[in-house]
């Protein structure tokens, strides 16, 4: 067992998340569905079974169980002999959170915290209890009757189990570790080919020897004669004592490998009654009671009716019922279906196990977010793969005909060496896109859990909400998509939450009842863009203005352009509005989601209209880590700028130069007035021309404004490799970053939205002493 | 792995003539790289050395404090410049053949970070056990105190022990301490 299964706990992270993923978005499916599609039910249920599995495997109790019970229902469903209700989709969704904040837990090695899942598992058991009655026509009928005494006897001494357990367990959920030595009776049932997995039950015992005082009990009556037997397939079952102070989970880890082989049955012995009793009987007494589920519900009102702990037992009663329920359901998956591995990790049938399950812990809706965005790895599609491949082997035809070339070179090989030098550079290029194209995921990674989101919150607010997403296969690095989750979250949450009026409103004034989310992305130029719509009541920029005066946050005399004042509700100042206009609460966290775009390099607008609804879009870079650059000289340094700012290059008419309000240069561009900021004042360095006549400017566009930057020299355009200066360094004004040129000296990209900031606030400054 | 092994013994004989007993350089006590800015003696933890490397012309960066020389390329990564002299104001800042850079990364929970600072000249390697570190006298002197961890007297010279993780924070406070 010395096998580290950490390494395994990441990827178990991973595909965790990515089945509650898919088993949200099932459920979202069916839940819009009057047709029970059976395809979907197989999908929920395989994400299920193998979170299940894996958490089994890994030692993950908490998860394991709950999904257990998950499953239980999820099974019933598939076998058609339940049918999900609404009720029961808003509770497999609320367990799908609940699981994800456990995996989150786990992530962060924070412990499971106990209580909060507790009424769900409670939720699923009513459930299932109810189902007991409904899930009666199996075939094992015929050996209820004769079992319905040993049944009786086991399940009253299981509810014994449950409610010494409870009394002695206190409220903190963990039982039984504090009284020392307890007897676990140990029924371990190995399917006959477990030997030709390679394990060999004798070192299971040698494992559970160590732990404390065994005592082994070998079944061999169903061991054929000796002409039938066949060589590689045991025959033989166990019960086994184990005197010691071990918890389940320790004697469950001694089973680890083989628990997808065998019934395994642990459960606490009342210490000096049944282990008397002949231990044959009692292992069938185990396996009939898996046969008759019926019986054992059924028997759930009689056991209240038998127990003699009096009034302070009637709490356990639920208690006893679910244990017997989930008793129950769980003959279900092992009777359909056949010989598929069946995760029995969870089956441990004892009230323990429940009442363990019982004590999950859930962190509610916090945590999936938070999860997601932390996820490590990434998928690539094979095809993007292969082209990899492809790429790289030309890349290395190419290197070695130009290696060809150089051994023995003379001029007349100066044509087929500059046709390879060409070769090459189309290959790093190609190879270069491939490679980013490999971060790139369809938006719909970040759309997904739209859906849900509004489903709840229509729920929750009484609005009627139609969402229609497209563009979902547009492509986004990986590392925006992580970082535009939650602003574009909050942006839809405002839509509805305050865009979006309320059925009766809506149809008083003339509109559809439902109202319609619109989520678009469309790459346009080199960037993303991410379009959200409703068609709400909107807002009115006259209110926005009025509520900014009452605020503080612009002067009462202030000029707005309305997109000026629809930007207002990103001040930070703005957010604080008490909830009392239709407007109020629509500036909640929205300087955050500025300043979230804004860190991203990308930029937000919005465009409303009264009554009609509002448009929010939201421009992204592509990427992150590579962009197409315009390199300028001033003085000594070289400085690059984004080719998707740039409007146009010019060099400067002195006619078409204005001055205005005392220190401001303006450049006639057309019909636009262009302030003109010359790099090397902003930048307080050495410039070869500071003249404006003749002098080079590049127009370049942010923040929705332009501006011309004066440099000294166009060099060349390329891409170039985005480097942080932070890591080492800090935050720069008017930088966003650097890079290493071809010389491998260092490059600043600017920062053209901030450079256009700082340039008015500049202006703003030195105009306001003169206003004073 | 409790090999104790002779602590190497420094000898000065003359200023520019150390002649090492042994050539182990491990030794109980640690050991810190020892630089010259103008005619002072600092020294640095040898294990934040990266490397020490000459001089060349940074890339600006634009508005940054004085004592900022700019980023160089260091292997693809940007990593900037700064000019201890002007920092601690002592001496006069000059590039010649000699200036060396020395590249200090401080890696741990609370930093990760790597920068370079231009000194006049690198001295030696010097053991020093935590006993023979002095704090240093409160009074007077151009380097802000949390910069200093301690003296250590080496002959007739005194060298001070800086703070890397002190350095490498780009909190402008100290840096015009009066």
């Amino acid at each position: 067992m010395s096998i580290d299964l950490k390494q395994f706990h990441q990827a178990f992270f991973d595909e965790s998340y990515e089945g509650l993923d898919s088993m949200e978005q099932s459920l979202l499916a069916l839940s819009d569905e009057d047709e029970t599609d059976p395809e979907l039910i197989n999908t929920i249920f395989r994400a299920a079974h193998s979170i299940k599995g894996g958490s089994a495997t890994l030692g993950f109790g908490e998860i394991a169980s709950f999904t257990h019970v998950l499953e239980t229902l999820l099974d019933e469903v598939r076998e058609g002999q339940r049918k999900l209700t609404a009720e029961s989709i808003d509770l497999l969704l609320q367990s799908c959170d609940a699981l994800r904040a456990m995996v989150h837990c786990l992530e962060q090695e924070t412990p499971i915290d106990v209580n909060d899942s507790k009424p769900l598992l409670d939720a699923f058991e009513a459930m299932l209890n109810d189902s007991g009655q409904s899930a009666v026509s199996e075939p094992q009928q015929k050996e209820v009757q004769k079992n319905l005494d040993d049944s009786d006897a086991t399940v009253i001494s299981s509810a014994q189990d449950a409610i010494t357990q409870t009394f002695f367990s206190g409220d903190d959920g963990e039982q039984n570790d504090d009284h020392g030595e307890k007897r676990w009776k140990i029924v371990f049932k190995p399917e006959p080919q477990i030997l030709l997995t390679g394990n060999e039950p004798l070192r299971i015992f040698r494992e559970l020897e160590s732990m404390g005082d065994l005592e082994v009990h070998a079944h061999t009556d169903q061991v054929p004669n000796f002409d039938q037997i066949t060589l590689d397939e045991c025959f033989i079952h166990w019960t086994l004592f184990l005197t010691s102070n071990v918890d389940q989970d320790e004697i469950k880890s001694a089973f680890d490998w083989v628990l997808d082989e065998c019934d395994l049955d642990i459960t606490l012995s009342e210490s000096g009654d049944d282990d008397t009793v002949d231990t044959d009987d009692n292992v069938n007494t185990e396996t009939r009671l898996q046969q008759d589920h019926i019986n054992l519900d059924n028997r759930g009102d009689e056991i209240t009716a038998e127990d003699d702990y009096g009034e302070s037992a009637s709490d356990d009663l639920e208690f006893v019922r679910a244990s017997a329920s989930v008793v129950a359901a769980k003959v279900i998956p092992e009777k359909t279906t056949a010989k598929k591995p069946e995760p029995s990790a969870a089956k441990s049938t004892s009230a323990k196990a429940i009442s363990e399950s019982k004590a999950i812990a859930d962190k509610k809706v916090t945590a999936p977010e938070s999860a997601q965005s932390s996820t490590t790895s990434i998928r690539v599609g094979i095809d993007k793969v292969d082209n990899l491949i492809n790429l790289v082997g030309e890349l290395v035809i190419t290197q070695s005909m130009l290696s060809e070339l150089g051994n023995n070179f003379d001029l007349e090989k100066l044509e087929r060496l500059s046709h390879g030098l060409e070769q090459l550079k189309q290959n790093t290029r190609e190879l270069q896109e491939n490679v980013m194209r490999i971060r790139m995921l369809p938006i719909s990674f970040a759309f997904n859990r739209f859906p849900r989101m509004i489903r709840d919150l229509s729920n929750k607010t009484g609005k009627k909400v139609d969402l229609i997403m497209s563009g979902e296969q547009t492509e986004l690095d990986k590392t925006v998509m992580e970082q535009i989750g939650d602003p574009l979250v909050h942006l839809v949450r405002n839509a509805i939450d305050h865009g979006l009026e309320m059925p009766e409103e809506r149809r008083a004034a003339g509109k559809n009842e439902t109202g319609k989310i619109h989520l678009n992305a469309e790459h346009k130029g080199g960037n993303i863009v991410i379009k959200i719509s409703d068609d709400g009541r909107g807002m009115d920029p006259e209110k926005i203005r009025a509520k900014a005066v009452e605020k503080g946050v612009i002067d009462a005399e202030a000029e707005l352009s309305v997109a000026e004042i629809y930007d207002l509700i990103f001040e930070p100042g703005f957010s604080t509005a008490a909830e009392v206009s239709d407007l109020s609460g629509r500036g909640v966290g929205m300087d955050v989601v500025r300043r979230n775009i804004k860190a991203l390099g990308g930029r937000i607008e919005i465009d409303s209209e009264v009554g009609r609804g509002t448009k929010i879009y939201v421009h992204l870079p592509l990427t992150l880590a590579i962009l197409d650059g315009q390199l300028v000289r001033v003085g000594r340094e070289v400085y690059i700028i984004p080719l998707v700012a740039i409007v146009e290059s010019l060099q400067i008419k002195s006619e078409l130069v204005n001055r205005v309000s005392g220190n401001m240069v303006l450049y006639r561009l057309r019909e636009d007035n262009v302030p003109i900021i010359p790099i090397h004042k902003e930048f307080n360095i050495q410039a070869d021309n500071t003249a404006l006549d003749n002098a080079l400017l590049v127009v370049v566009e942010g923040e929705g404004c332009k501006i011309g930057l004066l440099v000294d020299d166009l060099l060349a355009q390329q891409q170039v490799v985005i480097k942080s200066l932070e890591t080492n360094y800090k935050r720069v004004d008017g930088i966003s970053g650097a890079t290493i040129l071809g010389d491998g000296s260092v490059a600043l990209i600017l920062d053209i939205p901030g450079i256009i900031t700082n340039a008015s606030r500049s202006r703003r400054r030195n105009v306001s002493p003169r206003a004073a | 792995m409790d090999a104790i092994i002779e602590v190497a013994e420094i000898n000065r004989l003359d200023k520019n003539d150390i002649s090492l007993e042994g050539i182990d350089f491990i030794s109980g006590g640690n050991q810190y790289l020892t630089f010259r800015l103008c005619e002072e003696h600092y020294g640095v933890d040898i294990l934040s050395v990266t490397e020490i490397r000459g001089w060349d012309e940074p890339t600006l960066i634009p508005n940054s404090p004085n004592y900022v020389k700019g980023v160089i390329n260091l292997r693809g990564v940007i990593v900037p410049i700064l000019d201890l002299r002007i920092r601690f104001q002592i001496g006069e800042a000059s590039y010649t053949p000699t200036t060396v850079v020395i590249v200090l990364a401080v890696k741990n929970d609370r930093m990760k970070c790597t920068m370079g600072f231009v000194v006049d000249a690198v001295s030696d390697v010097l053991n020093a056990n935590s006993q023979d570190i002095k704090s240093a006298p409160s009074f007077g002197g151009l380097v802000a105190p949390q910069y200093i961890q301690g003296l250590v007297n080496v002959g007739a010279d005194v060298v001070t022990l800086l703070n890397v993780e002190q350095l490498l924070k780009l909190d402008d406070e100290g840096l015009h301490y009066e």
